[in-house]
């Protein structure tokens, strides 16, 4: 990732809210409004990481807001404490540990289920603090009577009141949140989060804990909640249970989607046009409760038209009258062949990374007695299977051979009925396809499984991470650049799969060569011991296939390599060693003369009419 | 206060509760089975079927014609809202779908509070539906009794409908695999707009048949939306008889926990759906590969 300006964002942020109390009321806001859009934003910078980023839609941020808020709204009233900052500060943490308990449950399932579930909890924890928890939060009336903050430094007496004084208070809140939003965003936590939006299948497949980093979104977004929902209080001087309805939740959503989604900026814009609409529909255009009736007909239509929201159109705004980004300008620039010219020096192939086990002599991968049972339908049945260190293996067999299913056993994609898998004496039977591939097996796919969002470069960041890091590192404040090796090894796997012209172009814009390369190349950037090739010919032209054949020919030097194929020519020339699979059962092993010659195998291919 | 007597009379209550929760989830979950739609807009789908059915009856004065034309409402809007908008949202990701159906909802919400503002609306139950009914053990209003044969008779025909007719054969075979569908020869979007038309139709008629037993206001189907949802986790997303299962534990956890104490009955329904995750997470009856 490069961050060719650095706290630029940062300063332009500062600027802005230092300069909002002269230029805002100018625009018809109340000191008072634009407090509230600052506590919506900063609910919405969490929550942005949450959708925005990793893609989770939860509809039930209230349940944190609503939680952090009378968590810290009970201690300064109920409990004699004083400290303004203190009580922020528990209820924060309160509300990140709910969160934390939240997430474990809803994140069980994605998509559609997650949505629901957050929305059940959410409500849940409405009728909670209505009833049960009445004493301590007031049920329907609330808690009246959150004071405001005094700092006090060398003397010095700051007594926050309403108005701007306040705005100065939630303006400096405002800003720490955004700073540490930005910083987690451009961390390698916030690059693998943009990958699981993009595909989680395959983050996991890299060998990256997507269930643990989803969590990590999850109780980040709980933790602005809680903040902001405290916030919300000391704004107020009153603690209001709606807070925590599905109402609030949904606002939260709207609001983002209006301003647009994965811009951190979003909710505060969204919740500036949300407060600033309900001002101007009600008071000025006299419309009274109809102006949400305007507020949805204007969000339907936004999603139906503009999909990144009020930020998005803007952008596309600037690129229609010629404005580009860097990146843009220089992926123009970079010549559109990109295929290596004949000759041209070829970086050799990083080395594969060190074995935890160098005396380990036998057999890198051992399967015996691989089955998989589909119901009725028999896929695999009773393989034995040894590949050797060094080697390259190759697999063909007809179409329904069942080599798809063999590979995805070999990488714990999908569990045997029955049979073992040793991976280097180890046996990984069983194992996730996550921890195979921090051992250092994985596997390039059939069908591309790429982050079609992301640049080539962060594609290829993301693969490396996995290794350099491994499954679940909580690194939220790192910069990239400073992990030891990730540079180089982005770069020279870039160069090997041959994308350096295009490295800065987003994945959605190569063409099907390039991305089959990039396919590859993601495998490669895991720096695995064992690589499996799952089909890395298929769709490719006659020049792209021997392009191929000679990149796979100088990534097995140092590295076991497993490829499947049905270019039977291409794989002749590749592999010492060929395994030949027909109906889901081994037919036949050996060299490719023996092979080419092996009766059986020419029956399966031809049906025999060779036979004279 | 716990006596055998109110148990039994709320277990009738969780029953009528559940009845009408299995309808509207069966909508729900055979919308998002065959067009992968998740509607947040059902829960005010169920609240215009209320509306529609009181404005029929405020015209004719007949209960029969109310539902008629209240579920007969909700099926021609579901049918355009398909035609109009969600059509356009099946290449996009679910997330989309999602945002887009929950504006939709709060346009019909706020729609309805224009027209016929924020105060609560009742409809009278038909006259053969009023009073009491003697059960032998205990006396129970009758409408309410109406309601669990209405509802039943509904959610047969829905049944009959989707088990025993060639579009039902087509749906179901769709909720397994719609591009296998499509790619037979059938018009998809034909079979889809059908669906998304009968899965409102569920709700609304719900709403409308509902609409005796409780005043209607418009923000009465965000609530049901969310008991909804726990419904179909339950059962597992998809799935009919998970939908008519889900729906009627639902309604004695609901029931039930009120008698002892009301402000635990969401806390005991989501426990309920939080158990059902952990043991089982794709629900009692959801299929296994969907997620």
């Amino acid at each position: 990732m490069r961050h060719p300006r650095p706290l630029v964002v940062e300063a332009l942020t500062a600027l802005g809210l230092i300069l909002a109390p002269y230029v805002l009321p100018y625009l018809g806001f109340s000191p008072n409004t634009v407090n509230q859009i600052l506590v919506w934003g900063l609910f919405g910078i969490g929550f942005d990481i949450l959708f925005g980023y990793t893609g989770l839609l939860s509809f039930g941020q209230s349940a944190l807001y609503g939680t952090g808020g009378f968590i810290t709204a009970y201690l300064l009233t109920r409990s004699g404490m004083t400290s303004v900052p203190l009580a922020l500060l528990i209820g924060t943490i309160g509300a990140t540990l709910v969160g934390l308990l939240i997430g474990i449950i809803a994140l069980r399932r994605t998509g559609i289920y997650f949505a629901m579930i957050t929305v059940a909890i959410a409500e849940m924890f409405f009728f909670i603090e209505n009833s049960p928890m009445s004493e301590w939060t007031g049920g329907e009336n609330g808690l009246p009577g959150v004071p405001s903050p005094v700092f006090e430094l060398f003397g010095l007496s700051w007594k926050v009141g309403t108005g701007w004084s306040m705005y100065g208070f939630l303006a400096a809140c405002y800003f720490v949140g955004i700073v540490v939003a930005l910083r987690i965003v451009r961390s390698p936590v916030g690059a693998i989060l943009s990958a699981i939006r993009d595909n989680p299948l395959r983050v996991a497949a890299l060998g990256h804990s997507v269930a643990l980093y989803k969590l990590t979104a999850f109780v980040i977004a709980s933790t602005y909640a809680g903040f902001a929902g405290g916030l919300l209080g000391v704004l107020q001087g009153f603690m209001p249970p709606d807070a925590f309805t599905f109402e609030t939740s949904g606002q939260l959503v709207m609001q983002t989607v209006i301003g647009g989604v994965g811009t951190l900026f979003g909710p505060l814009l969204g919740a500036a046009v949300w407060l600033f609409l309900s001002d101007f529909l009600q008071q000025t255009m006299g419309l009274g409760a109809t102006w949400k009736l305007v507020l949805g007909v204007i969000f339907v239509l936004l999603v139906v038209f503009l999909r990144h929201g009020l930020i998005g159109g803007f952008r596309d705004l600037f690129r229609l009258v010629g404005y580009k980004d860097l990146a843009e300008v220089e992926a123009e620039q970079a010549p559109l062949d990109v295929a290596r010219p004949a000759g041209a020096p070829k970086a050799t192939p990083m080395p594969a990374r060190h074995r935890e086990r160098d005396d380990f002599a036998g057999p890198i991968l051992q399967a015996s007695g691989l089955t998989k049972r589909y119901g009725g339908l028999l896929a695999n049945s009773d393989i034995e299977f040894t590949v050797t260190q060094g080697e390259l293996r190759g697999i063909i067999g007809p179409n329904g051979a069942g080599k798809s299913t063999f590979f995805k056993m070999l990488t714990c994609e999908v569990p045997p009925t029955s049979g073992t898998i040793t991976f280097e004496g180890q046996d990984i039977t069983g194992k996730g396809v996550t921890d195979v591939c921090q051992l250092g097996l994985t596997k390039s796919y059939q069908v591309n499984q790429l982050f079609s969002r992301l640049t080539v470069r962060q594609n290829l960041t993301i693969a490396a991470l996995a290794d350099l890091r491994g499954k679940f590192r909580l690194d939220l404040f790192r910069n990239p650049d400073s992990i030891p090796g990730l540079h180089e090894r982005v770069e020279h796997t870039l160069d090997l799969v041959d994308l350096v012209a295009r490295a800065d172009t987003i994945v959605s814009a190569l063409a099907y060569g390039e991305k089959r390369r990039l396919e590859i190349g993601l495998a490669l950037a895991t720096s695995p011991r064992l690589l499996l090739l799952d089909e890395p010919l298929a769709g490719m032209s006659p020049r792209e296939r021997v392009e191929t054949v000679s990149l796979l020919k100088s990534i097995s030097r140092g590295r076991t390599m497993i490829v499947i194929d049905h270019d039977m020519d291409a794989l002749f020339e590749l592999a010492e060693w060929i395994t030949v699979l027909q109906e889901g059962r081994v037919l036949a092993e050996g060299t490719p003369d023996e092979i080419k010659g092996n009766a059986k195998v020419r029956e399966a291919y031809l049906g025999g009419v060779l036979d004279e | 206060m716990f006596t055998w007597a109110n148990l039994v009379s709320q277990m009738f209550n969780g029953l009528v509760l559940g009845a009408l929760l299995a309808l509207i989830s069966s909508g729900l979950t055979i919308i998002y089975g065959t067009l992968g739609v998740l509607n947040l807009a059902h829960g005010a789908m169920f609240m215009v079927g209320g509306y529609a059915g009181y404005l029929v009856f405020e015209g004719t004065g007949s209960f029969p014609l109310a539902i008629l034309g209240g579920a007969l409402f909700v099926m021609i809007l579901g049918v355009a809202i398909e035609r109009l908008i969600i059509r356009h949202f099946y290449d996009r990701p679910p997330e989309d779908q999602m945002l887009v159906t929950f504006g939709l909802a709060i346009c019909l919400v706020e729609l309805v509070r224009f027209l016929f503002g924020g105060l609560s609306k009742s409809v009278p139950p038909p006259a053969w539906g009023q009073g009491v009914t003697q059960l032998g053990f205990m006396l129970y209003p009758t409408y309410r009794l109406a309601v669990v044969g209405i509802v039943a008779l509904a959610l047969g025909a829905l049944y009959v409908v989707l088990y025993r007719t060639r579009l039902g054969m087509i749906v179901r075979a769709g909720i397994e695999d719609a591009v296998m569908v499509d790619s037979l020869g059938i018009n998809v979007f034909r079979i889809f707009m059908v669906v998304f038309g009968i899965g409102a139709m569920a709700a609304g008629f719900a709403g409308i048949v509902n609409a005796p037993v409780v005043s209607l206001s418009p923000d009465m189907g965000e609530a049901i939306l969310v008991q909804t949802f726990v419904v179909v986790v339950i059962g597992g997303v998809g799935s009919f008889p998970g939908a008519i299962l889900g729906g009627l534990i639902a309604g004695q956890i609901l029931s039930i926990t009120s008698m002892i104490n009301p402000g635990y009955s969401y806390v005991m329904l989501f426990a309920a759906m939080t158990l059902v995750l952990l043991v089982r997470p794709r629900g009692l009856f959801g299929p296994r590969s969907r997620d």
